[in-house]
């Protein structure tokens, strides 16, 4: 098993269900145009894995689009992929056959578990919540920010094979002028014993809400404490910017919104484009969640909330007024 | 039951956390604290060693001198005994590195009787990179219940339930077994005089690398797959604009979005 810095860049396909479909999500097509880039510095192809069943048909044209040459459709005979020492294993035997250089996924939990296994399996260095990735001198350069977005590193992997999980927004996705025709290659893969030792015995996937996924939303608005549990004004203007809906862990501890909406340090870490927190005082762990946000925008009531500190925009005035006044004025400017 | 909980040293993070000149966390003692999230695996070990009876919960860590405060903490709030690898080869370890020199210790603890439970927290918020449990858990060869919201163990099998972007989960495995806990799976007890004074007597076993059979050219900076390369603190923010409403903050917030084509 070899890893030449030629080697194909292989992107791991994350993807969501949509009227009983698989469809790729969105942050995937942003991986691919990183892994373009990277392929790149040493004329390298771009792969792509597949785990779920059905995804390598559905997605082709899509990645195509993207410049994949090649997609790996795995399947892990009675082992359950959903399982991230499966998935790691799967990756591992992709990674291996292809002689990759790289393996790049989107860097969710699930993935982050996957990543640290496939280190453990191949000797592969990993860096997780990338921002950036390229080649320098020969070897594999990843960014990202630490301390809640405080401080931003550059950190080389030295093994032949470098795995990265990429944060959502990284980059802008951008297609291939002469979108390619991947070829698929099936790969059955035989799980060890020892990755089969916990077993799923239950698992309900949620519904969509319609809204994007808060991870990956290139815009977000939040509410805190000073909605005093009524959501209808920061849901307003999400829907007009075409935003995802998140809140801190006060909301969702009250039970005004779900917990998988919670941003913060245990939570979901976002990092769009735009992040407007409504009623939200700022504490240091919903900070560490959004903090590496493009603009971000405070409405609060509280003068010396801290979360002024950060904002680029900040407005003292009650949500209730200042939000529906800002939605309907995008409204206005849209004609 | 013998549990075995991992915890860690890291920078308070109400404190004024920076890296280095060398790009590595810089950890001067004093404002440095338990990994908060680590109180939680803690907890859990505590309350399932309860649960289970005639239990010994052993408080891990691998760190330098001043990381044994993480460890004197988990006593103080019940933990019995406690276990530090120090070795100056640790210095600049990543993550494998990290898990090597704990699975180590974890063996080494397993020599005078099985560990049924290794625990961890979900992520240690310095690095936040969550890649260590699983790791870890691939490094013993154990199952691996991550992110457990709820944990259980009963006739010698573990249950968590836990939640992901897209879906709920609830995994099972025999033991022995290595579980990651979250912030919602308990409240961590707040040790009391009683039990500070008591963790005065409990004995923390220094261990080097050597005791626990690790080669140091396998850990550290010697040992890690990945080096930084710089490191930089995030430029402030500039022309911020805080206004106070007058009527019309909605409006010029909506035209503030819309010159910066973010609507």
């Amino acid at each position: 098993m070899t890893h030449p810095a030629d080697g194909p860049v292989v992107v791991l396909l994350d993807h969501h269900t949509v009227d009983g479909a698989p469809r790729l999500r969105p942050p995937v097509l942003e991986l691919l145009t990183l892994a373009r880039g990277l392929a790149r510095h040493t004329g390298a192809p771009v792969h792509a894995v597949a785990l779920e069943p059905g995804l390598a048909a559905a997605a082709a044209d899509e990645v195509g689009r993207y410049g994949v040459t090649v997609v790996h459709d795995v399947t892990v005979g009675d082992a359950d992929r959903h399982l991230t020492p499966v998935a790691a294993e799967a990756l591992a035997a992709v990674a291996s056959r292809a002689g990759a250089s790289a393996v790049l996924a989107t860097s969710t939990f699930e993935n982050k578990e996957a990543a640290a296994r496939l280190g453990v399996l191949t000797g592969a260095g990993v860096v997780s919540d990338a921002t950036g990735v390229t080649r320098e001198d020969g070897e594999v350069v990843v960014s990202k920010t630490v301390f809640a977005g405080t401080w931003t590193t550059r950190c080389a992997i030295t093994t032949p094979l470098a795995v990265v999980l990429v944060k959502a927004n990284a980059v802008p996705a951008e297609p291939v002028d002469a979108p390619t025709e991947p070829r698929t290659e099936g790969h059955a893969v035989t799980v060890s014993a020892g990755a089969r030792r916990a077993t799923l015995t239950g698992r309900t996937e949620r519904a969509a809400t319609g809204r994007p996924e808060l991870a990956e939303a290139q815009a977000v608005v939040a509410g805190g404490r000073g909605t005093n549990g009524d959501f209808s004004a920061v849901e307003e203007l999400a829907d007009v910017l075409g935003a995802a809906v998140g809140a801190t862990r006060v909301a969702t501890d009250e039970g005004w919104i779900g917990h998988e909406a919670q941003i913060g340090q245990t939570g979901v870490t976002i990092s769009p484009q735009l992040y407007i927190g409504a009623g939200i005082s700022g504490a240091v762990h919903h900070r560490g969640g959004m903090q590496a946000s493009g603009t971000i925008v405070a409405v609060n009531s509280d003068p010396e909330s801290p979360i002024f500190e950060i904002a680029d925009f900040g407005v003292v005035g009650d949500l209730f007024d200042v939000l529906p006044q800002a939605a309907a004025e995008i409204r206005r400017l849209r004609g | 039951m013998k549990i075995v909980v991992c915890v860690k040293f890291v920078p308070d993070i109400q404190a004024d956390r920076r890296l280095g000149q060398d790009g590595r966390v810089v950890r001067d003692g004093g404002d440095g604290t338990l990994n908060e999230l680590d109180e939680n695996a803690v907890e859990a070990a505590l309350a399932l060693a309860e649960a289970a009876g005639d239990s010994e919960v052993v408080a891990l860590t691998v760190g330098p001198a001043g990381a044994e405060d993480a460890v004197r903490r988990a006593l103080q709030m019940g933990a019995d005994r406690g276990v530090q690898v120090l070795d100056d080869a640790l210095a600049g370890s990543d993550v494998f590195g990290t898990v090597t020199a704990l699975a180590a210790a974890v063996r080494r603890i397993a020599a005078d009787g099985p560990v049924d439970l290794v625990l961890t927290g979900m992520a240690a918020l310095d690095g936040l990179t969550s890649l260590l449990p699983a790791a870890l858990a691939a490094e013993l060869d154990l199952p691996q219940l991550t992110l457990a919201a709820e944990v259980a163990v009963e006739d010698g099998a573990v249950r968590i339930r836990r939640e992901l972007d897209g879906a709920s989960e609830t995994l099972a495995a025999p033991l022995p077994a290595l579980v990651s806990v979250t912030d919602q799976a308990n409240a961590p007890r707040y040790p009391n005089f009683k039990g500070i004074m008591a963790a005065r007597k409990k004995p923390i076993q220094v261990l080097a690398l050597a005791d626990v059979g690790v080669d140091p050219a396998a850990v550290g900076a010697a040992g890690a797959r990945t080096r930084i390369v710089g490191s930089s603190p995030r430029p402030p923010r500039e022309d911020r604009v805080l206004i106070t409403d007058d009527g019309t903050a909605g409006t010029r917030l909506a035209q503030y979005l819309a010159e910066r084509k973010l609507v």
